[in-house]
């Protein structure tokens, strides 16, 4: 399956109101089976891949296993998501392993401010003019002369 | 109420139903207006809005930026290229209103966190004339936080699915719908909607039935509400015939936009030919479209596939070539060599892992190095997404400053043909192209516009009781229909009483697939075949009338196949209206195989009639506003 949970490190997010896989997942495919506390993918043909439950995962204990009908088996793409970066651990079937790290934001976690400390001017709602427009678009807002 | 399920009621002055980048940008917009005037915004997502939405998964470039400040482009250039890149059907008006708000949108995104690659100057890095290189795993993640920090956690209810428009009078008076994870049934009552729930994906069978299935190139959940939640209000369509086929890497459905524009690769057929020189005299059976640069999507796609029909495939991406030419300036200097080979490693791979983590995964799975070997591309299955290269969605009204005097103009920027409706994204039709920026730009104009409408239509409609009360019973029906008849059979999933929606959303797709011109059909259709088609899907309507879920998870699966089901038919009735062929690439009619300028140079229209359940289908002219032919 597609994202798959590891038996031995799921916690179930013991002592949370939600997992964070049930939150993180968009097509809501976890579900917690809370006798076992042991999170499962529901629908793997329904998984787009988009690995967000194994990113949200506090344990650690989700992982990737390529859709069966057409991934060979033996290689992994484990991604370790931080505050402001990604690194990525790829292990190729045949045994070589590639390591990446790119940025994911340059501002502190929860603090985008929604007019991006653009002056506001814009005060009728007739005009063309957004919210934040002008200074957003660091030029006067076109319209067709004709 | 049946089942015992608890009825919340919600009342707002705005409601923004979906939580993907349209409906980010009409919440960072709207609450400016709402708080200014004492107005309130609700927000409504299937999901929880740092990961819902095609943009969940990240994107590895932002695909519209028109650089009007920096002088790069005009409003009109941008206009023209999605124009010819529509084959001539395309709004003007609508297109030019993101155009000239877009790159508002991304320097927004950029204050926010989202990080932009720059050049040594401190410019932009472009991947091609429109699009711009970003490190984008959480570009999703940065807009949703500053469209919940815009609404406050309040005015935000995550895991709830509408079903329904909520119209009285032929006016859009809110939406029901269900939570996804508790036994709650939702009304919003609201004086304007704002409509951003996706494109639609599933329609058509997919390449890979197995677990790949989920592998479409466009989310899986995104299932057709937005087509379906503007229908059913009444609210003309337009372009439901324009779906969008990509060409991608082969089964994981990686993005090739880095690949040709960035790396300037080239794709050859197995023969190593380019296609594109090969075929280039089969660009002039398609008019003034076929001698544009870029080449139409559909053209390009058309040329791939008829080296495919001859038996010259598979087609490659060639990886190689292409890293081996933006090296080749360092050869002789064996460390800036090295270093640049590096660079183009990295590039290429985060290209891939920050937004088709399938695709890197691939390459791992089968030991491609993309600098030693090519990979295969191919056509995939069709999607409905006029947010890329589609078309297909609600026709809505231009600005006032643009569209006034026209017949593209109606009062409200955005507002679809129902009074208080208002739509962005792949909600609205006829204005590719404009992406994850330019829909959040498009969200932006339609969240202020749904305001002015507000404080101009000022009065809360509440809806008729028994009106709620059949909506509530329809919604929970299919758990009342599984729970009913489950014990006739001792296997519950074979049960002549019920359908169950994965078993009814293959029906679908096995219909469209073979009949309106699928993947496994060479894209091919024609009258018989559309005339079979709709035989079988009055069937297939009616059967929707016995979809079973045995818990809320299905519940969610069957709302979404009936969903689905509307962006089917819809397209079949285009599709056949429509007799021509127009975008090769995408659909093709064998029974008019040819563009016909005179006849069909023009929107298809359509309309679901609430009062007497029929459609119209009808033509709408294309109109020329910016000197742009």
């Amino acid at each position: 399956m597609p994202s798959f949970v590891i038996t031995e490190k799921c916690d179930g997010c013991k002592g949370q109101d939600k997992t964070a896989c049930m939150y993180a997942c968009p097509n809501d495919l976890m579900a917690l089976d809370k006798e076992r506390m042991k999170a499962t993918n529901l629908d793997p043909s329904a998984c787009w891949e988009c690995l967000c439950c194994v990113k949200a995962c506090p344990q650690q204990a989700m992982d990737l296993r390529g859709y069966a009908d057409f991934v060979p088996l033996g290689a992994s793409c484990v991604p370790l998501r931080g505050s402001d970066s990604i690194m990525w651990t790829v292990k190729f079937r045949n045994g070589m392993t590639k390591r990446f790290k790119f940025p994911i934001r340059t501002t502190e976690e929860g603090s985008a401010v929604p007019g991006g400390n653009y002056e506001v001017t814009a005060t009728d709602i007739n005009s063309i003019e957004l919210y934040t427009e002008p200074a957003s678009m660091k030029m006067p807002i076109w319209t067709y002369k004709k | 109420m049946p089942m015992n399920f608890e009825t919340v009621e919600v009342t707002t002055d705005l409601l923004i139903i979906g939580g993907g980048m349209g409906s980010c940008g009409a919440a960072v917009e709207a609450t400016y207006w709402a708080k200014k005037h004492g107005l309130k915004v609700i927000l409504v997502d299937k999901a929880s809005m740092p990961r819902s939405g095609a943009v969940g998964m990240g994107l590895s470039a932002i695909n519209l930026y028109v650089g009007l400040a920096e002088g790069k482009n005009t409003v009109e250039d941008y206009v023209k290229y999605v124009k010819y890149d529509l084959m001539g059907v395309a709004r003007d008006d609508l297109v030019a209103n993101i155009a000239r708000h877009v790159d508002s949108s991304v320097h927004l995104f950029e204050q926010w966190g989202l990080p932009l690659w720059k050049d040594d100057d401190g410019n932009y890095v472009h991947e091609g004339r429109w699009q711009l290189m970003i490190s984008g795993e959480s570009y999703k993640v940065i807009v949703a936080e500053a469209a919940k920090n815009a609404l406050g956690d309040e005015n935000i209810y995550e895991r709830v699915f509408i079903t329904e428009p909520l119209i009285k009078d032929g006016k859009c008076i809110g939406a029901v719908g269900f939570s996804v994870r508790e036994n709650k049934i939702y009304v919003f009552k609201a004086k304007a909607v704002m409509c951003a729930l996706g494109g639609t994906v599933g329609v058509f069978k997919p390449k890979s039935t197995g677990e790949g299935a989920g592998r479409s190139w466009y989310p899986p959940f995104s299932t057709g509400s937005s087509a379906y939640f503007t229908m059913k209000a009444g609210a003309e369509m337009t372009c439901q015939e324009i779906r969008f086929v990509p060409i991608r890497f082969k089964d994981a459905y990686g993005p090739v936009g880095a690949w040709f524009l960035l790396f300037k690769s080239r794709a050859t057929n197995a023969l190593g030919e380019n296609y594109m020189v090969t075929r280039a005299d089969e660009l002039k059976n398609w008019g003034k479209y076929g001698a544009a640069k870029p080449q139409p999507a559909n053209l390009r796609n058309y040329l791939g596939l008829l080296d495919i029909k001859e038996g010259k495939g598979p087609l490659f991406m060639r990886t190689e070539e292409a890293i081996a030419n933006l090296a080749k300036v360092y050869e002789g200097d064996e460390k800036a060599f090295k270093k640049k080979m590096k660079t183009l490693e990295n590039e290429a791979w985060e290209d891939f892992l920050d937004m088709t983590i399938a695709q890197a995964l691939l390459w791992a799975a089968t030991n491609v190095e993309p600098e030693v070997r090519s990979s295969e591309i191919s056509a995939t299955e069709p999607y409905f997404i006029s947010s890329h290269s589609g078309g297909s969605g609600a026709w809505v009204s231009g600005p006032e400053d643009l569209s006034a005097g026209t017949d593209y103009f109606w009062g409200y920027a955005q507002m679809t043909t129902v009074p208080g409706l208002f739509a962005a994204g792949d909600a609205t039709g006829a204005c590719a192209h404009k992406f994850s920026s330019g829909t959040h730009a498009e969200g932006r104009i339609a969240g202020k516009s749904a305001i002015k409408y507000i404080l101009e239509n000022n009065t809360l409609i509440e809806p008729d009781a028994d009106v709620i009360e059949q909506m509530k019973a329809t919604i929970v029906q299919p758990l009342e229909l599984y729970e009913a008849h489950k014990d006739f059979s001792t296997d519950p999933s074979v049960n002549p009483n019920y359908i169950l929606p994965k078993q009814y959303m293959f029906r679908l797709q096995k219909i469209m697939d073979e009949y309106v011109g699928g993947a496994n059909s060479n894209f091919a259709t024609n009258k018989a075949s559309l005339d079979r088609a709709a035989e079988l899907l009055v069937f297939l309507k009616e059967d929707g009338e016995k979809l079973a879920a045995k818990d809320l998870y299905e519940l969610l699966r069957v709302w979404e196949n009936k969903h689905r089901f509307w962006q089917a038919e819809s397209h079949l009735r285009a599709v056949a209206y429509r007799e021509e062929t127009r975008w090769p690439g995408y659909y093709f009619r064998t029974d008019y195989p040819t563009l016909n300028e005179e006849d069909w140079l023009c929107f298809v229209n359509m309309k679901w009639d609430p009062q007497t359940n029929e459609w119209s289908v009808f033509k709408r002219p294309v109109i020329n506003m910016f000197g742009v032919e």
